[in-house]
């Protein structure tokens, strides 16, 4: 099992590498798109198998393909990336990493045998004490339905189709 | 009994300050001169009382002391406001608000028509309210206040008609130059206090003789300090340069500040103080070498001015001169009535030359002047009697008496004194020469036509001056200008002439009734009867043709320049060592260029100086900051972000770290 | 399932969002941004499930639950202020698009003065 889970922390690292440096947009939406199934991988391992098809179902299935939908609308834009601009942020990343990796490490280590979280337990989670948490949530789905209407709306307008 | 009512001998010209200083601007013009002249006529009826109280009485200790309260009250250190009437004092309180009333009299109509009239009479009355502070004060703080009262008012008197800015400049140049004296008193008086523990003067008197050895560092370093003081304010060398240009004030001025009362406060220091001085012979040497140096240096300066109050205030420099001589070979009692006398002929000739002024339309250039004996004769006999009197002549016995007490008495102070008295007689020479030049050239010769006016205030009432200038060179004079101009000169006059007579020489019978009187105060000394009398006489007879001498010299000398004069040379033209004395023998040049050109420089160099560098500093750091902070509010997205990411990182590394 | 440190679990989640922080710290176009943005979500939820599954609690799904709710509406509404401003500046340049600063000011005066001499 660490071998599977070594290799898929190394494929979403990787990806998440590829994602940052391509040039162009859609490679970049690719590669996430593989950082995220390896993370689903992993999340399996961890014994979360739910939310493992939540994140290919929703986040790789809905949220990715938003993307690529307004790629399609704008067109495909490349960004160029001066090399320089580079060392700043990957030294600021560095030191972070550290800090954190740091922090992590220095409590005493924790090996727990892994016990699968089945959907059931998370769902009685869910309606039971975090129920007020799916409320809000539904608000917010709510406001962003409506945000996304209104500002298409006003799109329709600017890009000079007949609104109804 | 004095007590009880002595302290309204200064505070009489004080409230009439007040009084003015407040309601003068709405008060008719009577009004104040009444107010003016009236507070020092009470102030002068209150002294001579005092006065021929003091006489009578006899006070035990030669003097009578009021303590009027405690100034200050800080541990070992409480001088009182206290006044002390002795006999130097007395005979000081009589020649200022004497002479002083009358120089307010005179004023009455002087001044009359100028704007700024209250102005003048509560300047006046301060002065003289300060100058009785200075000369009946018990404790050397109230005598130091009333130092300062004096300077102040000096000040405010030069620059009188303040409109044209070099009278502003000429009364600045007064106040600095005697601040350099003021500086050096102010310095002794620290060490007098502190190494005798009080500045009360009798407490001071005794306490130097018993605890300074004579000769010794402290007494050379109280008694050199309290000098300097008076040097800046009597205008002696090397603080003299402020006295000609003071005349740029009005000539009662002149006469009361520049001639009669305030340059004698140093003297009246000097005197008050003597038993410092004895203590300390060689400060008397250098006050005495100071004194005839004043007197042969403003003697020469004289005999080249051409502006009449000019050789009158270098003639003021030069008696002066004498009474420091006559200080440092020990004559105290000599330097007082010298300088008693001195205010008689002095401000006599100062208010004869103001009417001479008036008369010429405020022409004060001699060589635009003549005749005016002819013109006007009231005030030609005045100011000739005056005249007699400066130059020891008779029919006035004024001078000579004065004069010939400082003398005698500089002949018999050692083997230097008679070095000292042959200067003291070339003095004599050249104060003949000058004094008799400016009355041929003012009086003598053609009459000339008065010209146009030039005022030294702008923006003056041309009306009034225009029935003044009529008045007067219609041959109307002092007399019929006004009896109150008239009547300070006939005074003055007649006390010229009979003044004499409050300390005879012996050789004329002898009435040492001012020394008598001021032995309490001031010691006479015992080598007053050393000299047999035959040299007496000898060095008076000696004297007295050096002074007839300068006569004849004095009219050769005007005649030469008068002719020079009408044959428009130009000033330029003058030879060297005319231009030399008339400048005051350089001395104004020196200190320009020596310390008043040095002093310009560094100001100016030092304009941006240190504390200003430390303040601009801390703008300048602001702005640093300012200019290194401007780069992050740049509206970049992404480094904002940073900064979040960066605020994170210092953030796990704080709580990490600590 | 065999026992895992969850220390690594929690350093691969550490080295994900950090690296989604450079991106969006690196890349200018708009896009990009909101790109990194998600991968720096993912790596917060990716952390959540650690720490569940550490405790074997449903409690670290559920709030992966909840941030992918979040994401999803946060990516909507940004994807349509996204396409509203393109429309509208036709550019996705977050540096232009920023409010002028004073850098940019001055570069512009001496780029002027530059061209200018």
């Amino acid at each position: 099992m660490n071998l599977v889970y070594a290799a898929s922390a190394c494929v979403a690292i990787a990806a998440t590498v590829m994602v940052i440096t391509r040039r162009n947009a859609v490679h970049a939406l690719l590669y996430l798109v593989v950082s995220l199934l390896a993370v689903a991988v992993i999340m399996l391992l961890l014994g979360a198998a739910f939310v493992a098809a939540l994140e290919i179902i929703i986040y790789a299935g809905a949220i990715m393909v938003l993307f690529v939908f307004v790629i399609m609308l704008i067109g495909p834009r490349n960004d160029t990336v001066n090399p320089r601009t580079w060392v700043g942020p990957v030294i600021l990343g560095l030191v972070l990493l550290a800090e954190l990796v740091y922090v992590i490490t220095s409590g005493k280590a924790t090996s727990v045998a892994v016990k699968e979280v089945t959907p059931r337990q998370v769902g009685i989670a869910l309606l039971g004490p975090y129920l007020i948490g799916v409320e809000v949530t539904a608000f917010l789905l709510l406001a962003g339905l409506v945000g996304a209407f209104h500002l298409g709306r006003r799109l329709a307008v600017s890009l000079g189709r007949k609104g109804d | 009994m004095i007590m009880s009512w002595m302290w309204l001998i200064p505070a009489l010209p004080l409230l009439g300050f007040i009084v003015l200083a407040t309601l003068g601007r709405r008060m008719h013009s009577a009004g104040v001169a009444a107010v003016g002249t009236g507070s020092v006529g009470l102030s002068m009826i209150a002294s001579a009382a005092a006065v021929w109280l003091f006489w009578v009485s006899a006070p035990p200790g030669g003097s009578v002391t009021v303590t009027l309260w405690q100034w200050v009250s800080a541990g070992s250190f409480s001088p009182s406001v206290s006044l002390t009437l002795d006999a130097l004092s007395a005979v000081m309180i009589m020649v200022v608000t004497g002479i002083g009333f009358l120089i307010h009299l005179y004023s009455v109509r002087f001044m009359g028509g100028e704007e700024g009239y209250s102005r003048f009479f509560a300047y006046m009355n301060l002065f003289v309210g300060s100058m009785l502070l200075l000369v009946l004060a018990g404790n050397l703080l109230l005598l130091y206040l009333g130092w300062e009262g004096v300077g102040l008012c000096s000040y405010l008197l030069i620059g009188f008609w303040y409109a044209d800015p070099e009278n502003g400049r000429s009364a600045r140049k007064a106040f600095i130059v005697t601040r350099v004296g003021d500086v050096a008193l102010v310095v002794g008086l620290f060490l007098i206090a502190t190494n005798l523990g009080t500045l009360d003067i009798a407490t001071v008197a005794s306490r130097a003789v018993s605890t300074w050895a004579p000769g010794s560092a402290i007494a050379v370093a109280a008694a050199a300090l309290i000098l300097g003081g008076a040097v800046g304010k009597s205008a002696q060398l090397p603080l003299h340069t402020w006295l000609p240009d003071a005349m740029a004030g009005p000539s009662p001025v002149s006469a009361l500040i520049h001639a009669a009362t305030m340059v004698t406060a140093g003297v009246y220091l000097i005197a008050r103080t003597h038993v410092i001085f004895t203590l300390a012979p060689d400060v008397m040497m250098v006050t005495a070498i100071i004194g005839i140096a004043g007197v042969l240096v403003a003697g020469f300066s004289a005999l080249a001015q051409t502006n009449i109050k000019r050789v009158l205030a270098y003639s003021t420099m030069s008696q002066l001169g004498y009474m420091f001589l006559a200080l440092g070979v020990g004559a105290w009692s000599g330097a007082i009535f010298h300088l008693v006398t001195h205010a008689f002929f002095k401000s006599l000739l100062f208010l004869a030359a103001g009417v001479v002024i008036l008369a010429m339309n405020h022409e004060h250039d001699i060589f635009a002047m003549g005749g005016l004996a002819r013109k006007t004769p009231y005030t030609f006999w005045t100011f000739l009697l005056g005249a007699l009197a400066l130059t020891a002549l008779p029919p006035t016995t004024a001078g000579f008496a004065s004069k010939e007490l400082i003398l005698s008495r500089v002949w018999e102070s050692g083997s230097g004194g008679r070095i000292l008295w042959v200067l003291g007689i070339l003095g004599v020479f050249v104060t003949s020469v000058y004094t008799f030049r400016l009355i041929f050239t003012v009086f003598g010769g053609k009459p000339r036509e008065a010209s146009p006016s030039n005022h030294p205030a702008q923006g003056h009432d041309e009306a009034h001056r225009g029935a003044l200038k009529e008045g007067l060179a219609a041959g109307r004079d002092g007399r019929q200008a006004g009896v109150i101009m008239g009547v300070p000169l006939l005074i003055l006059a007649v006390l010229c002439v009979v003044g004499g007579f409050l300390d005879l020489p012996r050789t004329l019978g002898g009435s040492p009734f001012i020394t008598r009187f001021l032995e309490t105060a001031l010691p006479a000394g015992n080598h007053a009867t050393e000299m047999p009398l035959s040299t007496d006489s000898i060095l008076q007879i000696i004297s007295e043709a050096v002074s007839l001498l300068g006569i004849p010299v004095g009219w050769l000398v005007s005649r030469r320049a008068v002719r020079i004069v009408t044959q428009t040379r130009a000033p330029e033209a003058r030879p060297g060592f005319v231009r030399f004395f008339s400048g005051g023998m350089g001395f104004d040049w020196l200190y320009d260029r020596v310390i008043v050109r040095p002093f310009l420089w560094l100001w100016n160099v030092n304009k941006r100086d240190v504390a200003d560098r430390i303040s601009d500093g801390a703008g300048g750091l602001n702005m640093l900051f300012s200019r290194a902070l401007r780069f992050t509010q740049n509206g970049r997205v992404r480094w904002y972000a940073a900064g979040v990411a960066a605020g994170a990182a210092l953030v796990i590394a704080a709580a990490v770290l600590l | 399932m065999a026992s895992v440190p969850f220390e690594y679990g929690l350093a691969v989640a550490a080295a994900l969002f950090l690296l989604g922080l450079v991106g969006v710290l690196v890349r200018r176009n708009l896009l990009f941004i909101l790109l990194c943005v998600e991968i720096m979500l993912n790596a917060a939820g990716l952390a959540f499930i650690v720490a569940g599954s550490r405790w074997g609690q449903a409690d670290g799904q559920v709030m992966f639950i909840f941030l992918l709710s979040m994401a999803a509406a946060e990516v909507a509404v940004g994807l349509a202020l996204i396409l509203l401003l393109y429309s509208r500046h036709k550019d996705l340049d977050s540096d232009a698009l920023g409010v002028g600063s004073v850098q940019d000011e001055d570069e512009r005066q001496r780029l002027a003065r530059r061209g200018d001499a």
